[in-house]
């Protein structure tokens, strides 16, 4: 299939400068910003909004709507969300050091667009080599007069602050991001009010995009909002980035046009399963996402709607391969861990629901589960999210713990006799081979560890 | 009074100018203190205190809400093996129990000879290269067991004062998830993340 490359063009065609200023300008770079300094909030939002650019943070929310309801209220705040933690999500990473100007350059037109003279960049703590890059790309761009006082002559100010996370998933949700930007800890707000764009940093109207998104905003006013939706022949218009992992041959971000299909992705872009093996499930998008199985999901088109109605979502783009040999309660006990260690604790069904299921998920695994485990599970999923439904109920301030519950759905739909066999064979019917010399050690449990 | 040298203070004023805010400073402060002692002391808490005046007590409740702030003994290397989803998949446990046998240090805990510290980490955001792991942050990706038994004597042996991504690749990496494509000649002195801004970068570059 042939690909339309948007924001990973420059870093494919220049690999060994796309990072720099130099380059950056070479191929028309900050020309859009400039522009934007002549257009009205009107023109700009409208612009976005007709390209049908959604967030690519993993809501999917037009980013133009979003931009829309900012409160007239000023100072305004623009934070980029950079806090990328979502388990087999790494684009942002590949987007943060190879094209920092990009990110740069959209939220320069960003911030004219919403009237916000003081932006910031939140970089999760364990990608130092991208906020490096950042921040040098960053002071490039002051030193160029871009950033700073009186941008690229005008008599518009822009300050632009890189900040480091400090190990939170949860900070990846925008109010916990605001929370912990402005030095607090990173939990989310209770809702309302809904948007920060009514009330967010220093409950001040602020827009929160995340990299992707932002990255975008430079091509749609340099491509025009036909041509922008024209990459795509589905509904959903532009690019989207998706990172690939897990058991195949190929794995990697990719940027491909949205309504390609699954056997697609798979099979023709990440090359095939590894070792000739079949595929037994995927996650569509990050480890929140329901697990599709290739009975049912393989000819669907990758695009919001399809997925959602089909049972899941698009996410943040992270696809996670899983062959023949995985072993189902292993994949679900792992996810679950990670939402379990990352629940920030305010809310009782998340914080209690996730260490169960986590717990619950290891005796299984180990060969300690009961027959009624399943139910059990099942049980304590609906706690957490009443009814099981998809998209989520919610019991909780944020989406978190219903998250969790989403391996859970898929052993419960898909792969309930695996779970029975560990149960009567007490023990994980695919770890014999390697029980034998691996005896002493045993999984790493949740202590200690950190995101 | 600060107990923290001239040219950090100056840093700590650099950081703060950053910010519309005072208080949206405390976490680069940490990570400042960190540079200082090593790990999170309670000194190096109400020095952050003071700088943004707020409590002791405010600036600890948010050190611990976050993973990167040790507020325990931390080895001069924090060796950070991922082991969340797509890592597990490709053999993340066994990179662990790998870097756990060769050091003789479970993961959570720090060597006797306070060199070493083990963890096991959730996802780091190297899933097309897994198994991926971090040391001081600075990421190794397409890790074999083999391969982190030799990360785990070279820290030991060489001892390296700068922990540098692009030359851990080199010598114990495998796939990666993208093209790196630009060598980076700086790195991380310490258990915590090398960024300009807090001073932490060192090397020649």
């Amino acid at each position: 299939m042939t690909t339309p490359l948007v924001v990973t063009r420059r870093m494919t065609e220049h690999p060994n400068d796309s990072h720099t200023l130099d380059r950056y300008q070479a191929t028309g770079g900050y020309s859009q910003a400039k522009r934007s300094l002549g257009m009205s909030r009107d023109e700009l939002v409208e612009e976005v909004k007709a390209s049908g650019l959604l967030g690519r943070g993993g809501a999917a929310f037009s980013a133009g709507l979003k931009w829309s309801f900012l409160a007239p209220a000023r100072p305004a705040y623009l934070v980029v969300n950079g806090d990328e933690s979502e388990p087999g999500t790494f684009k942002d990473r590949q987007l943060l050091e190879r094209d920092p100007h990009q990110m740069i350059e959209g939220i320069i037109i960003t911030a004219i667009a919403n009237e916000v003279h003081h932006a910031f960049v939140y970089i999760r703590g364990e990608y130092p080599k991208p906020a490096r890059r950042v921040q040098a790309a960053v002071d490039e761009a002051y030193a160029a007069g871009f950033l700073g006082e009186g941008i690229f002559g005008s008599d518009y100010d822009l300050e632009l602050t890189v900040h480091l996370g400090g190990g939170a998933y949860i900070c990846g949700e925008e109010t916990a991001l605001i929370n912990s930007l402005e030095g607090q800890r990173g939990e989310p707000r209770l809702k309302p009010p809904y948007f920060p764009a009514a009330k967010g940093l220093y409950m001040k109207p602020t827009i929160v995009n995340n990299v992707e998104t932002v990255s975008n905003i430079p091509h749609i006013l340099s491509m025009g909002t036909d041509e922008y939706t024209g990459l795509s022949d589905s509904a959903d218009t532009g690019t989207f980035m998706m990172s690939l992992s897990g058991h195949v041959n190929r794995p990697g971000n990719y940027e491909l046009p949205h309504g390609i299909t699954w056997r697609q992705l798979i099979y023709e872009v990440g090359g095939g399963i590894r070792d000739d093996k079949e595929l037994k499930a995927w996650i569509p998008g990050g480890a929140s996402a329901p697990w599709f199985v290739p009975s049912e999901h393989l000819d669907l088109e990758i695009t919001k709607d399809a997925t959602a109605a089909a049972g899941s979502m698009l996410g943040s783009g992270a696809v996670i391969v899983m062959d023949e040999d995985t072993c189902m309660v292993k994949a679900a006990e792992r996810l679950v861990r990670f939402f379990a260690h990352e629940s920030c604790g305010q809310c009782t069904p998340c914080r209690e629901g996730t260490t169960w299921l986590e717990m619950i998920l290891r005796r299984i695994e180990e060969g300690q589960g009961r027959a009624v485990d399943l139910d059990l599970l099942v049980d304590v999923s609906d706690g957490i999210s009443i009814g099981l439904s998809w998209p989520p109920k919610m019991t909780t301030i944020c989406p978190l713990g219903p998250s969790a519950v989403s391996p859970i759905l898929a052993l419960k739909d898909h792969f309930r006799d695996e779970v029975d066999d560990h149960v009567t064979h007490g023990g994980c019917p695919f770890s014999a081979a390697d029980k034998a010399d691996s005896a002493e050690s045993s999984d790493p449990d949740d202590s200690g560890g950190s995101t | 009074m600060s107990v923290w040298p001239e040219s950090v203070q100056d840093r700590a004023r650099d950081i703060i100018s950053r910010y519309p805010e005072k208080r949206s400073a405390v976490m680069p402060l940490l990570y400042l203190a960190m540079s200082q002692d090593g790990h999170l002391t309670d000194d190096g808490m109400e020095e952050v205190a003071s700088w943004v005046g707020i409590t002791p007590a405010q600036v600890q409740s948010v050190a611990s809400f976050y993973s990167m702030y040790k507020r325990e003994k931390t080895g001069q290397y924090l060796v950070s093996a991922c082991t969340s989803i797509s890592c597990m998949l490709l053999g993340g446990d066994d990179v662990l129990h790998a870097v756990e046998d060769e050091s003789g240090v479970p993961h959570g805990e720090t060597s006797e000879d306070g060199q070493l510290s083990v963890e096991h980490v959730e996802c780091i955001g190297a899933c097309g290269g897994a198994p991926a792991v971090q040391v001081n942050y600075e990421l190794i990706e397409g890790v074999t067991p083999d391969k982190a038994r030799e990360l785990v004597r070279w820290l030991s042996t060489a001892r390296p004062e700068v922990i540098n991504t692009d030359e851990m690749q080199e010598l114990f990496g495998g796939r990666r998830s993208f093209d790196w494509a630009i060598r980076e000649e700086t790195g991380a002195v310490g258990p915590y993340p090398a960024f300009q801004p807090l001073g932490t970068v060192e090397g020649s570059e």
